[in-house]
């Protein structure tokens, strides 16, 4: 926690984005999490990737639950819409916010706890209906605010700082979040902006439900000897499977690439994601081979990193449910009660 | 990956060395006797002004002189001017008003207090030593030596002590009192004498027995200048330097109606606002080069141009015009400035007629020379083909071993706070050639380097940077300062004033000090940055690391702090340049990696610090 605000003074060559905005624009509040807290790099790289996308803030909507990850919101973006929701409920608060407003961006805000404990439910949920969001949660595998306890995402196994082992299983976040349906799923480590900010830039152009797991050590309570979230561990065992370039509009890639190297997808809004090869073959487009390899880095000890699924076509759902282009919110009682001649002819079509 | 070739990488920086840590200080780095300017100026804001005068009267001698006179060389270099945003200080980045702070101290300090708490001379310790000339040189040895038991002889040509302090600079720039005063804190320490005797031969004074002498005389002689009729209307050109004197001493008290001042320096400034006070009434300064180019300070020119003096520019005198002995004006010959292949200027006649600017007087301030014609050619001196002694460049020993120069003797005309510099390097020579010590091993300068941290989120120093503009020194009304030749224009800015300036100051003192075997890598530092000047990296080239951080490090005057012992191998590369020295990497470090730690340094000054024995 920081007592002075981050002084208005700026380096002399930053520079304003299309929307007119410089990077510090997009900054929020102070943080007042702990220092060296990994979930203040997310911002940073949050806030990188908003100023990167020519982002209107006040376009921008952020929900986030219960802990010292739905916190963070305060400290990135500050011009936008934020909600504070009730523990492991910001799913359904986010599904009605969509619903409702279907032209914001949509930025879920969560943590282990509050997705993968008390909110798990919800969780799958709002993947199964593709509500169209960036969902991250700041992973670190501990109970920051209570002191220390393990999470439901620690590793059985993983020694936590007072010297006890986990005998829990682990939820996977990644895993499950493909099983439910969502289609844009990547983990990152909140110690690599180079690997997290086109993944967060890609995600939030995905239509449709994009999921990150982003691993954020706890320096408090979680980054000692034993720990599997702790910043030495993550960077030793990171297996990163892709590296994602995100390029907006129909850019033609100019630079030059080995054959074989780079493969190109092609999301829904035109945007491209081209995805370095860093290691063996990955095809992140085949769900099935995803799961497998995920899975499989699990039992080998690795932390898997990338993009590790994406359906290029994806639904959301608006298009599940068929709404009107415009926002509900915008109706007018015209548009929303179109007349007893109208519901005349509705209830004649039933009898 | 990057192709790395081990030779061409970034040596960590080594933070013992005294200067790396001292060029982040741009101010003290500037500043000919590294006077610690940020200790100052906190010390001001805290309202002790005692305390800062004091670091500034070791420092530089003459604090309430050079709070009004400085040239100021630091302020350029102020860390301030490049950090500034521009929409927030309509439009103009400005360095802190480090010179009127420095004033500040000396007025509002306690002056029965610093009175007694001036040092005495010690028992004789059977040395004398002669200085010629009673400026801010000779004044600086004498003040140097005089505390270690020397004897001091100063010898000048005028009937008090200060020399171009007092002659040259107009009273309504520096009030004399503030020159008694401080010119007054050096005889009072004792075995010092004052001999009111101009110095006519270099060898009569080495047979008068002295141990060692200190030729502090200046650059005496104003350029003269050399066009037709300048000596059929001899009596109304002046040489300004000689004018200012005069007036100075009350031998001059009045002045034509119309005046043309030749010459674009400071001595040309101080000459058209002498004459606004003596009756000119249509006063010009009249320059050869551009205005840009003018030696003259930015804030002299702003000075005389607010009290109704234009400058007239690319302008040569060709021919001063009289009739029956009396001037009537002169002419002027158009020129234009002209570059050739290696940008050296040269100004060439730009075809327009010429001009002609009528006058009743002429004051010509278009140089000063150094001029010995006092020490005879076999007194065992070599000069160099410019008429400048041959000199050891830090020990300002001449060829004749126990002679030693300073000032704008030394190497030509500079300024007040050089001559207080060559002084306490001359006092080191003096010292230890007296003392049989080789006057080649200079003292290295005392160094301390201290956290200050003081809790969890506290420092020992205000770390919130201000976005306040700097602040404009109140002046004397005009119609008033022109009635009055003896009031100070400048008032200096009161106490609300001074903490306001004193707060735009960024500390740059407290240093961003990293250990890397304590870093965990978490960032942190690197996102709260204001200034993005922090960065974890492959090592590589400068000029290569210099482009990939996340801000570039456009200026290569200024270091790159590298970092290592991290556990990923890379570096940590910190942009010394633009930091706020806020502290925020400290603050938002969760293992002490980082740590805010003062530098201060100070000069070592003659004596037993700087002898073997």
């Amino acid at each position: 926690m920081t007592y002075i605000a981050k002084p208005r003074l700026h380096h002399p060559s930053l520079v304003k984005n299309k929307a007119g905005y410089t990077r510090r624009d997009y900054e929020g509040a102070v943080s007042t999490l702990c220092a060296g807290c990994g979930h203040d790099s997310i911002s940073a790289a949050i806030i990188q990737a908003c100023y990167e996308l020519d982002i209107l803030p006040h376009q921008v909507a952020k929900l986030s639950g219960i802990g010292c990850s739905s916190k963070a919101p305060t400290y990135f973006v500050g011009a936008s819409h934020g909600f504070n929701t009730v523990h492991g409920r910001m799913p359904s608060v986010m599904t009605g916010a969509n619903l409702a407003n279907r032209d914001l961006i949509y930025m879920g805000v969560s943590g282990d706890g509050d997705s993968a404990s008390i909110g798990l439910g919800q969780f799958a949920h709002v993947m199964r209906r593709g509500v169209n969001m960036t969902y991250i949660v700041m992973n670190n595998g501990v109970y920051g605010l209570t002191k220390g306890q393990f999470s439901a995402t620690a590793d059985k196994g993983s020694i936590s700082k007072k010297g006890v082992a986990n005998s829990d299983s682990s939820i996977d976040m990644v895993s499950l979040a493909i099983l439910m349906g969502a289609t844009f799923v990547g983990r990152s480590f909140s110690g690599d902006k180079h690997q997290l900010v086109p993944l967060i830039k890609a995600a939030m152009a995905h239509k449709g439900a994009a999921f990150l797991d982003v691993i954020s050590p706890c320096v408090a309570f979680n980054n000692h000897a034993g720990s599997t979230k702790s910043y030495d561990y993550v960077r030793e065992h990171n297996e990163a499977l892709n590296r994602v370039d995100f390029i907006e509009g129909r850019e033609e890639i100019t630079t030059d690439y080995e054959p074989g190297t780079v493969t190109t997808v092609q999301q829904h809004d035109g945007s491209l994601l081209r995805l370095r090869k860093l290691g063996e073959d990955y095809d992140p487009s085949d769900k099935v081979a995803a799961m497998k390899r995920v899975q499989e880095g699990m039992h080998a000890g690795e932390v898997v990193t990338g993009l590790l699924y994406v359906d290029p076509s994806p639904k959301d759902l608006h298009d599940n449910l068929n709404t009107i282009d415009a926002p509900l919110n915008t109706l007018e009682a015209a548009d929303l009660c179109p007349g007893t001649s109208a519901l005349d002819r509705i209830n004649a079509s039933l009898r | 990956m990057l192709r790395r070739r081990l030779e061409f990488l970034l040596k960590p920086t080594d933070i013992a060395n005294p200067d790396y840590f001292h060029k982040v200080v741009d101010c003290q780095w500037a500043c000919p006797a590294h006077t610690p300017v940020p200790e100052y100026i906190r010390l001001i804001a805290h309202g002790r002004y005692s305390d800062a005068y004091m670091i500034n009267w070791k420092s530089n001698v003459f604090p309430g002189i050079l709070g009004r006179t400085c040239d100021r060389p630091c302020e350029p270099a102020c860390r301030r001017s490049r950090v500034e945003d521009e929409t927030l200080v309509k439009g103009k980045k400005e360095p802190v008003a480090i010179c009127r702070l420095k004033r500040v101290a000396a007025d509002y300090k306690d002056d029965d207090g610093i009175k007694a708490s001036m040092p005495k001379a010690p028992a004789k310790n059977g040395k004398k030593v002669a200085c010629i000339g009673g400026g801010p040189a000779s004044l600086t040895v004498a003040r140097d030596l005089a505390v270690l038991g020397y004897e001091i002889v100063i010898y000048d040509q005028d009937p008090k002590l200060g020399g171009f302090i007092r002659t040259q600079i107009p009273h309504f720039r520096l009030p004399e009192s503030v020159i008694d005063e401080e010119v007054g804190y050096i005889t009072d320490i004792g075995n010092i004498e004052f001999r009111h005797q101009r110095v006519d031969s270099m060898k009569k004074i080495l047979g008068e027995g002295y141990d060692a002498v200190f030729v502090g005389s200046g650059a005496p002689r104003g350029r003269d200048l050399d066009v037709p009729g300048r000596k059929e209307a001899a009596a109304n050109i002046h040489i300004g330097l000689d004018w200012l004197s005069s007036v100075s001493f009350g031998h001059i008290n009045k002045v034509g109606k119309r005046v043309i001042v030749l010459g674009g320096g400071n001595t040309a400034m101080d000459c058209c606002r002498t004459a606004r006070r003596l009756g000119g009434e249509d006063v010009k300064v009249i320059v050869r080069s551009g205005f840009e180019e003018m030696k003259a300070s930015p804030w002299e020119k702003e000075d005389a141009m607010g009290e109704d003096i234009p400058i007239l520019n690319m302008l040569v005198p060709k021919e001063v015009r009289h009739e029956g002995g009396k001037i009537k004006g002169i002419l002027f010959e158009k020129v234009k400035a002209e570059y050739d292949a290696k940008g050296r200027r040269s100004l060439v006649p730009s075809g327009d007629p010429d001009e002609f600017y009528e006058c009743d007087d002429v004051l010509v301030a278009i140089g000063q020379e150094n001029a010995f014609p006092w020490i005879e050619k076999d007194a065992g001196i070599e000069f160099d083909k410019w008429g400048l002694p041959q000199l050891g460049e830090t020990t300002l020993q001449s060829t004749k071993k126990n002679v030693f120069f300073g000032g704008d003797a030394a190497f030509g005309p500079k300024n007040i706070i050089w001559a207080a510099a060559h002084g306490h390097d001359a006092a080191i020579s003096i010292d230890k050639f007296l003392q049989g010590e080789n006057v080649e091993e200079r003292p290295a300068p005392g160094v301390n380097v201290v956290s200050q941290k003081m809790g969890i989120h506290e420092w020992s120093y205000d770390n919130a940077p201000t976005i306040d503009h700097r602040l404009k020194v109140p002046h004397r009304a005009k119609q008033e300062a022109l009635k009055d030749i003896m009031a100070e224009v400048e008032l200096g800015f009161d106490p609300q004033l001074a903490f306001k300036e004193a707060q735009r100051c960024l500390n740059c003192d407290v240093q961003t000090v990293f250990t890397g075997n304590l870093c965990i890598e978490c960032d942190a530092c690197v996102d709260i940055c204001p200034m993005d000047c922090i960065t974890f990296t492959e090592n590589g080239e400068e000029k290569d690391l210099r482009t990939r951080l996340n801000a570039p490090a456009i200026n290569p005057m200024q270091d790159l702090y590298i970092g290592n012992d991290l556990k990923t191998g890379r570096a940590m590369v910190k942009d010394e340049d633009v930091c706020l020295h806020c502290g925020l990497c400290a603050e938002r470090c969760p293992t002490g990696a980082w740590d805010m730690r003062k530098y201060y340094m100070e000069m070592t000054h003659a004596g037993q610090s700087c002898r073997k024995m």
